[in-house]
């Protein structure tokens, strides 16, 4: 039986620092949602605080419609995944796995054989049927996190709640890893809570993700709409690399560079306030949405041309500032760019936000007469 | 602590080497091992039955009895307290814990003598706590309970010391992961910080427990040396060896020596189980 997680208001205090501020989400029944933010912004003290093994100064969580700040963790239903696997040393695999069903009071303990079955198909759901004797000392990391993970849904949670838990795997492993997890929550359907500081990690998983800062939520939305649409220049930069472009708006909303004639982008969201002429704004462009053009009159000079596997990483200086283009590999041949060459920018797609609160953000993009331009 | 050849002096100077090797041998041969093999031979000076008379007196048999009794309680202490301690130092951050965390070394620092003055003058007739346990007719010392409270003072840390950096090396996720799995705190406590411990636990037992045995400054000073019956073995073989009984002294002495001998090859043992486990818990985690 999934379950809704409702958190109201949650604030937390440590001494002087506050780790939650009043955070509000909520987690529809069986979805897999990612709490995504740099260390210290509260996301492992939130999850902690919905398994009951940390608690709220003020505020509520509600699981099922039903306050649990005061209920024990043990009796709260929730499957708990550490990022260093905290399995029983001392227990085998097997052990490990059926523990959650060993110490269920009488009544409602299963028999030894149910138990031995139950772990029996639990160890073959993370294919480890094959380690059930041996002891987590000789298992790799992936193993145990799977192992970790088979105990944590033999107590049937109504809630799994996993912190960082492929924060100590190497990259190829977290990646196998995240996607089998992937899969498994398709299968089961179990409400989940994923805590990481990788947002291709969430990006990749995540049915919802929620970006937290300082304690505060930034945004809640789907992988799509955090990168499409982020709602701050934090959301932006956090979810991947971002220019920043000093420029001034000049007539129709056209975009140039601060210090340059070069015109790059073009608001297109007409009549908005921020696009009155004159206007200072700070343009956040991806390296990918960011063309060059050699030219000899181009504002711009590239200061260096390096190769990083599918992409060719471009760095050029725009009157003061270093600004980094990413291209395919097999189209940097056609741009004839190297160290010391002029070139034009274009921006295919940027936003930038308002300074005062004032509006929403503006979308840009490379102005529709740019090439005549 | 692998062991590693010492490869830079392995192929110098030979006599260096020889003239080093030999003084460490002397050393070891005429400090450690001569007296040792001393106190078993004049153990044995008038034979199997002069040793099993020695041993088998009234007077040396109470203070077997007595050790034992002395070290078992302290034993029970030194875990109950050992482990409620450093639970409660390595698992909270508490004002007045590293206040704490220093008394505790205060039996390590202070001389067993002194130890042993100090709950003269708290619990003897002269001290503060004296008129009001004599009007309980409660005796503590020159007596059983004042020996006790002696010996725990002084083994006091060992549990404790072994088992708080263990606690905070091993963290608590394992405990949380228990809880959260639905065990209650004594199914928590029993199932995984009991056996997560064990090796730790037991090591400070032996290490209590062959200080217990040992103590002699302590409880000289609070038991009163009173023969057969408040006579620990330590305090015996000075007894003894004070009433020219030199075989009785001397029998009572191997006694107390095997004991050390088997507490360090426990020791060794324990040790090696301890590091390996850790080690390969370490290398895998």
């Amino acid at each position: 039986m999934a379950g809704h997680v409702s958190i109201r208001d949650v604030s937390r205090r440590f001494g002087a620092f506050t780790a939650l501020d009043a955070v509000s989400l909520d987690i529809p029944a069986g979805e897999l949602v990612a709490l995504l933010g740099p260390s210290g912004s509260g996301k492992t003290t939130l999850l902690r605080i919905i398994a009951g093994l940390d608690f709220p100064d003020t505020g509520q969580v509600l699981i099922n419609g039903e306050d649990n700040v005061a209920r024990h963790p043990r009796e709260r239903g929730v499957g708990f995944v550490f990022q260093h696997y905290a399995l029983f040393r001392h227990m085998t695999v097997a052990g490990n796995v059926a523990f959650g069903l060993q110490v269920r009071p009488r009544g409602l303990r299963p028999s030894k054989a149910e138990i031995k079955a139950r772990v029996a198909a639990l160890l073959d759901l993370v294919q480890l049927g094959w380690l059930a004797d041996r002891y987590p000392s000789e298992l790799s990391g992936g193993q145990r996190q799977r192992v970790a993970l088979a105990r944590a849904l033999a107590i049937e949670p109504r809630l799994l709640l996993l912190d960082e838990p492929f924060g100590a795997l190497d990259t190829k492993v977290r990646k196998e890893l995240g996607q089998w997890l992937r899969n498994l929550h398709h299968d089961q359907a179990i409400t989940s809570l994923l805590v990481t500081h990788d947002q291709e990690e969430a990006l990749e998983l995540a049915d919802r993700i929620v970006l937290m800062s300082q304690g505060r939520v930034e945004q809640i939305g789907t992988p799509a709409e955090l990168y499409t649409k982020p709602a701050s220049p934090f959301v932006l930069e956090f979810l991947g690399e971002a220019n920043r472009i000093a420029g001034v708006v000049g007539e129709g909303g056209l975009v140039r560079v601060a210090g340059t004639g070069d015109a790059v982008a073009q608001s297109i969201d007409p009549g908005h306030a921020l696009a009155a002429a004159g206007q200072a704004v700070t343009l956040y462009v991806r390296p990918h949405d960011l063309l060059l053009e050699a030219r000899a009159d181009g504002a711009a000079v590239v200061r260096s041309v390096k190769v990083a596997g599918a992409f060719a990483k471009i760095e050029v200086v725009l009157a003061d500032q270093v600004l980094t283009a990413l291209t395919p590999l097999h189209r940097l041949p056609s741009l004839h760019l190297q160290e010391g060459s002029r070139a034009r920018l274009v921006v295919a797609q940027g936003m930038s936000f308002p300074t005062q609160g004032a509006g929403g953000s503006l979308q840009f993009a490379a102005p529709r007469s740019f090439a005549m331009a | 602590m692998a062991k590693r050849p010492a490869v830079g002096l392995r192929r110098q100077g030979g006599v260096a080497n020889v003239i080093m090797i030999v003084v460490a041998l002397v050393f070891m041969v005429l400090f450690l091992l001569l007296p040792l093999v001393t106190v078993f031979a004049q153990a044995f000076a008038s034979g199997l039955s002069g040793y099993i008379a020695s041993i088998t007196d009234p007077n040396t048999l109470s203070a077997i009895w007595l050790t034992l009794i002395v070290a078992a309680v302290a034993l029970v202490v030194n875990v109950v307290f050992g482990l409620a301690g450093s639970w409660a130092l390595a698992r909270f951050r508490f004002p007045g814990r590293l206040a704490i965390l220093t008394v505790l070394d205060l039996p390590f620092s202070v001389s067993p003598v002194v130890a042993g003055l100090m709950l003269v003058l708290l619990y003897g007739r002269q001290g503060w706590l004296g008129p009001w346990l004599e009007a309980h007719n409660l005796k503590i010392i020159f007596a059983l309970p004042g020996m006790i409270i002696a010996t725990i003072f002084v083994t006091l840390p060992f549990v404790a010391r072994e088992l708080i950096p263990l606690m905070e090396e091993q963290g608590a996720d394992e405990e949380e992961a228990a809880i959260l799995l639905g065990a209650s705190g004594w199914q928590m406590f029993w199932r995984i910080t009991i056996p997560k411990l064990r090796w730790g636990l037991l090591y400070g037992v032996l290490l209590s427990n062959a200080r217990a045995m040992g103590e002699f400054g302590a409880v000289s000073v609070v038991s009163g040396n009173i023969l057969g019956l408040t006579d620990t073995m330590s305090l015996d073989v000075k007894a003894l060896y004070d009433g020219y009984n030199i075989v009785g002294s001397f029998a009572v002495a191997s006694l107390l020596a095997s004991l050390a001998l088997v507490t360090l090859v426990a020791k060794t043992v324990l040790e090696r189980q301890f590091l390996t486990r850790s080690t390969k818990e370490e290398v895998s985690a």
